[in-house]
């Protein structure tokens, strides 16, 4: 279920510290996300397609990731050109699309494609373990990682029982309809899982309190940033202010 | 005996869960020094639950304990007792948390004040007393139920327990790991207590075996034939042969 097979290829970005590549994905999309000037997001584009090539990612997987993303936005599409005012740009029905609102589509259209493009390159190529201590590093509060590292490690175990209890269903008949029954069955199914999942919980916290517990954990690694880290971290720097630049200043135009 | 040698004497332990029907109901357990104990028993009689009454986990209703001399009452005390005694969980899912074997077996040294130089130094001894060298990088859930097995039992020993509390430990193990858990066993240095429903298994691994029954423990000496294909001691008990040891 969690192969994170983005984060197992051995590029210049993978061998990143994670660190770096955090405290770049969060503020290029923080940039981003608020650019509203196509000087500003075009270079974000060239940014962000560029990490992805160097990353060596397979493309089709991440073609598929950005076909997970816009199918979310394509509801937009639906709606934003005919709710917002402005000139007409052509009509359905008793409905007018503007010119305003296809190209405020466009621009959130672009934007999620440019940040997704940038996370998927510096952030899922960090195995989840990498980037839980990193966060950690970067303090972010340590209940948030234990949290997230915790979710992480024990998704996979429910994930495990609920496959079991699945096959449970299936060796006994059970075929999926449209009735009370199917609804009742499913309810029973996630509500075992739960139940669980608490279970399990507190035998975790138990088997944690057996080897003396506090509420400390300790990180073993104790990596330092390299002068390629730092490097390209300043670089990368550069080209997200730049960025910023295009945003709120009048440099070019 | 010397008082000294009793690492653990529970006197009269009565517990029940919330609103069921009492399970222990008056256990009298004494463990000394390099004594090896079986415990079997039916599900769901309370075995389980002796063990987690033992850490502190579970508060009895009454009764006494002590351990290494001393009586034991306040979680103060039960957090000096979890330095002394590891406990290896029936599904080493719920022992195993750490994304890194090193990390897990590590985890517990840590938290008795080692520094992350000695705890990695202990863990890398533990893993390699346990055959286990090599295993230090591995992500623990993607172990097989086998490795997942002996890293648990690498993370209890790593705390230089004196006492060892094994819940079936051989529960889903092929016959190869358990004969590797049978050899790792024999060479402990160490006094445990096990629970199993593998007599074969325990009647290999232990002196002495108990067993609980109607949340009282019953010591049986004597053999009682209990099917026309077979006899031994213990028979009248519910228990599980696992044929499979009988040719190691």
């Amino acid at each position: 279920m969690f192969d994170e097979d983005f984060a197992n290829e051995k590029s210049v970005i993978h061998r990143l510290d994670p660190r770096v590549k955090i405290v770049i994905a969060a503020a290029f999309s923080s940039v981003i996300s608020v650019s509203s000037r196509w000087i500003a997001l075009a270079p974000g584009l060239v940014f962000s397609v560029s990490l992805v090539l160097i990353s060596g990612l397979p493309i089709r997987k991440v073609c598929l990731r950005l076909v997970v993303v816009n199918s979310l936005i394509l509801f937009l599409w639906f709606f934003l050109p005919f709710s917002l005012k402005g000139t007409p740009c052509f009509t359905i029905g008793p409905f007018t699309a503007t010119k305003e609102g296809m190209l405020y589509v466009l621009l959130l259209t672009l934007r999620s494609n440019i940040i997704v493009l940038a996370l998927v390159s510096l952030v899922s190529t960090i195995p989840i373990f990498a980037l839980g201590r990193a966060m950690g590093r970067l303090c972010v509060p340590n209940k948030i990682v234990q949290l997230f590292l915790f979710t992480y490690r024990y998704l996979h175990v429910i994930h495990l029982e609920y496959l079991r209890l699945v096959n449970a269903l299936k060796i006994r008949g059970f075929r999926p309809t449209t009735s009370m029954h199917t609804y009742k069955t499913y309810a029973y199914l996630f509500g075992m899982l739960l139940v669980k999942s608490y279970d399990r919980s507190e035998r975790v916290r138990k088997a944690m309190l057996c080897r003396g517990f506090k509420g400390k954990f300790y990180d073993m690694t104790r990596p330092s940033l390299r002068t390629f880290d730092l490097v390209t971290m300043l670089l990368m720097c550069v080209a997200v202010v730049g960025i910023a630049l295009l945003q709120w200043t009048r440099f070019i135009y | 005996m010397d008082k000294i040698h009793i690492l653990i004497n529970l006197e009269d332990i009565h517990f029940s869960y919330s609103g069921q029907k009492a399970v222990l109901q008056g256990i009298y357990f004494r463990l000394c020094e390099r004594e090896r104990i079986g415990l079997i028993g039916p599900n769901g009689g309370g075995k389980t639950t002796l063990f987690h009454i033992i850490m502190g986990l579970l508060k009895p209703t009454s009764g006494k304990i002590e351990i290494l001399g001393k009586g034991i009452e306040s979680e103060k005390d039960f957090r000096a007792v979890r330095q002394s005694i590891g406990l290896l969980f029936q599904d080493p899912d719920d022992q195993l948390f750490s994304p890194t074997v090193l990390e897990d077996v590590a985890f517990g040294p840590l938290n008795q004040g080692k520094s992350i130089k000695e705890a990695k130094g202990i863990a890398m001894e533990t893993l390699a007393s346990l055959g286990l060298s090599g295993f230090e990088d591995r992500v623990t859930y993607k172990l097989s139920g086998g490795e997942k097995r002996l890293v648990s039992l690498a993370t209890v020993l790593a705390m230089k327990p004196k006492v060892l509390l094994l819940d079936e430990p051989t529960t889903g193990l092929d016959p190869e790991t358990t004969q590797r858990l049978i050899s790792i066993l024999k060479q402990l240095d160490i006094a445990y207590v096990f629970i199993s429903h593998d007599i074969d298994f325990v009647m290999q691994t232990t002196d002495k075996i108990y067993g609980l029954l109607n949340g009282r423990i019953v010591s049986e000496e004597e053999i009682a034939p209990h099917t026309h294909i077979h006899a031994h001691g213990f028979g009248r008990l519910p228990h599980s042969h696992s044929s499979r040891l009988a040719d190691v």
